[in-house]
């Protein structure tokens, strides 16, 4: 089995078939590749031990308080009872909250780059956006804490209660750090995930598409629209869903900015709490076990929350991205 | 006459919403860029005004008294980065081999670049339980190694997929050279394509210290923390992430300036291995056909 594949995967001697030569001439080979795969394989195992772990540490916790526990907002370590509802809420509205933000702007920025901008401004201006990932995420908290909230507070958010208030989204006093503002900072921290991904599914689309749509004597904006974004929705849709993973779990600038209030608050500007920050800010202080198995099993959701979304998005755009390579690369 | 007329006012509404759109798309590069200048711009300008010489040599000052320094959490992160490297680049360097190598059209290969792609995505703080488990647990403390490790398991995909991207780059006709010359195809891979590729990886391995030195969510949980110098790999040790936080959101002035000045550090760090790594792989060593 081994043999044969090491075979079939080397792209370099399509002719070793005969059975004779199939024999491997040089022994070390053999182990050479075993040892590779061996500790390739070591990855997987992390992953798959990171699930498992977390599911036994978890087990108490979901026997204890069943389904009922992603439905409750009842968490109180002082007398054991623990629901994890308002941190479901907290992360799943900050996360959309952010691509709400983020996704017109990261579309934008693509589009500029790949389609309008010269070659010299593109290749600068990208490179400062993919420097927007580089950022530690504690430095966005720091930024957010005394740069951001700070205006939100001031600035925004007052104007947006004045004129908005109608709206319960937006009513209450402008805390500063809250949910708004953990969704302002999350979408500056995803915007580099989905430009990057989109400009690659616009790269894909054939040159042929944006000169047919040029020759039938549309504007720059029809073609993009025609040429471009026509062909390239689910590639961006798996752009969208991947930047929605990376929100979902990031923890520190979250926890600087939300607030970490433990309920479910209507307005967008309360403080509030999601699953992640809620682990940073507990789980190096639980003891008790009951508290430390349903901290295990909001990390648990998480996990397979993020592993369900980050697959889905990643077969989305491979898939369009391997469909593509047939047409004309740019 | 009727038709030109509406001819004409269509291509007006056509052009303006052209317009209209093409200086959406300008805006949206403005806007997008501008958290990034702003962030800059106050990390240097705070940062350089808490800065100091001993920021790099002291011990943090307690609370009320001012100046006061990183050191111990400069050494901790410079500690907890080189633990996990030790275990984070050979093994991403390995998987990057095997996928780049023997990964063409396998099954096993491609549930491997699969389940990469997903630990890259695992949250950081996810990683940190696990870690806090499997270590921390056992040893019933938090310490450097836990750290470590932690941070080892977040370098291992972005070693492994930059390694894999860059070697591929490699082209086959120097492989096939090599096994022409009856070299056997482990020295092959070893002296001609892994050496012949220094470049790539350590370009991979820079963007994983790059990624782990900022982690802060993992750390918290394994290595806590630590306003002292460290006893030992089996004691908690300082990290210049988390460091950074606990200062941010205390109270104190003085304490507030100093995670500014650490932001500082951290940035720079971060910033330099980022773009070294474009020097290195924009450099014409690579063979790029």
């Amino acid at each position: 089995m081994g043999a044969q594949e090491l075979e079939q995967s080397s792209l370099l001697i399509p002719e070793v078939k005969s059975r004779k030569k199939r024999r491997d001439v040089h022994a070390g080979d053999r182990r050479f590749f075993w040892t590779l795969r061996a500790v390739a394989l070591l990855i997987l195992a992390v992953l798959i031990a990171i699930a498992v772990q977390l599911f036994l540490v978890s087990l108490p916790a979901i026997r204890h308080f069943g389904v009922g526990f992603v439905f409750s907002t009842d968490w109180n370590p002082v007398r054991n009872r623990f629901g994890a509802a308002a941190f479901v809420y907290g992360t799943v509205v900050s996360s959309v909250l952010a691509i709400a933000i983020a996704f017109p702007i990261s579309l934008g920025v693509a589009l500029f780059l790949n389609e309008l901008a010269p070659r010299r401004l593109a290749s600068a201006v990208g490179f400062l956006v993919e420097m927007l990932a580089a950022i530690p995420s504690v430095v966005y908290g720091l930024w957010g804490l005394f740069v951001v909230a700070p205006w939100l507070r001031t600035v925004f958010e007052p104007m947006m209660i004045r004129y908005f208030g109608f709206i319960p989204l937006f009513q209450g006093p402008p805390y500063g750090v809250g949910m708004f503002t953990a969704g302002v900072v999350l979408a500056i921290m995803i915007t580099p995930t989905i430009s990057a991904i989109s400009r690659e599914i616009f790269r894909a689309v054939p040159l042929s598409h944006r000169e047919a749509a040029l020759a039938l004597g549309a504007t720059r904006w029809e073609t993009i629209r025609l040429g471009v974004l026509n062909s390239s929705r689910l590639g961006i849709l798996g752009a969208v869903i991947l930047g929605l993973g990376r929100a979902l779990g990031e923890t520190m600038a979250v926890t600087m900015v939300i607030g970490n209030r433990k309920d479910i608050a209507l307005s967008l500007f309360a403080p509030a709490q999601t699953m992640a920050s809620l682990l940073a800010n507990e789980y190096a202080e639980a003891s008790d076990d009951l508290h430390l198995s349903a901290l295990a099993t909001v990390g648990f959701l998480l996990f397979l929350v993020s592993f369900l979304i980050n697959s889905l998005a990643r077969f989305l755009v491979w898939r369009v991205e391997s469909r593509q390579k047939e047409g004309a690369p740019r | 006459m009727n038709i030109r007329n509406q001819l004409a006012a269509n291509d007006g509404r056509r052009r303006l919403k052209n317009q209209i759109m093409c200086a959406f798309l300008f805006l949206a590069a403005i806007v997008a860029i501008a958290p990034l200048v702003s962030v800059f711009v106050y990390v240097v300008q705070r940062g350089y005004q808490a800065m100091s010489w001993d920021f790099f040599t002291q011990l943090p000052a307690a609370v009320g008294s001012s100046g006061g320094g990183m050191a111990n959490a400069i050494t901790g992160t410079m500690v907890l980065v080189a633990l996990a490297s030790l275990i984070g680049v050979p093994v991403g360097i390995c998987g990057g081999l095997y996928l780049s190598e023997f990964g063409a059209n396998s099954k096993i290969a491609s549930t491997l670049r699969f389940g990469v792609d997903i630990l890259a995505s695992v949250p950081s703080i996810i990683v940190g339980l696990f870690a806090y488990a499997v270590v921390v647990m056992p040893m019933k403390r938090p310490s450097a190694l836990a750290g470590g490790f932690a941070l080892a398991i977040l370098m291992i995909p972005t070693v492994a997929r930059t390694s894999e991207a860059l070697l591929k780059l490699v082209p086959v006709h120097i492989r096939e050279a090599g096994l022409a010359l009856g070299i056997p195809r482990w020295k092959v891979i070893i002296f001609i394509v892994l050496r012949g590729s220094m470049g790539a990886i350590i370009t991979g391995i820079m963007l994983g210290i790059a990624r782990a030195a900022g982690e802060t969510a993992p750390l918290l949980l394994t290595a806590a923390g630590s306003q002292h110098w460290s006893h030992g790999l089996d004691q908690p040790i300082a990290s210049l992430p988390v460091q950074i936080y606990t200062f941010a959101i205390s109270p104190y002035d003085e304490w507030q300036k100093q995670a500014w000045a650490g932001a500082f550090v951290l940035v720079l760090f971060v910033f330099v291995l980022n773009i070294g790594t474009r020097l290195i792989i924009k450099r014409p060593t690579i063979a790029k056909d």
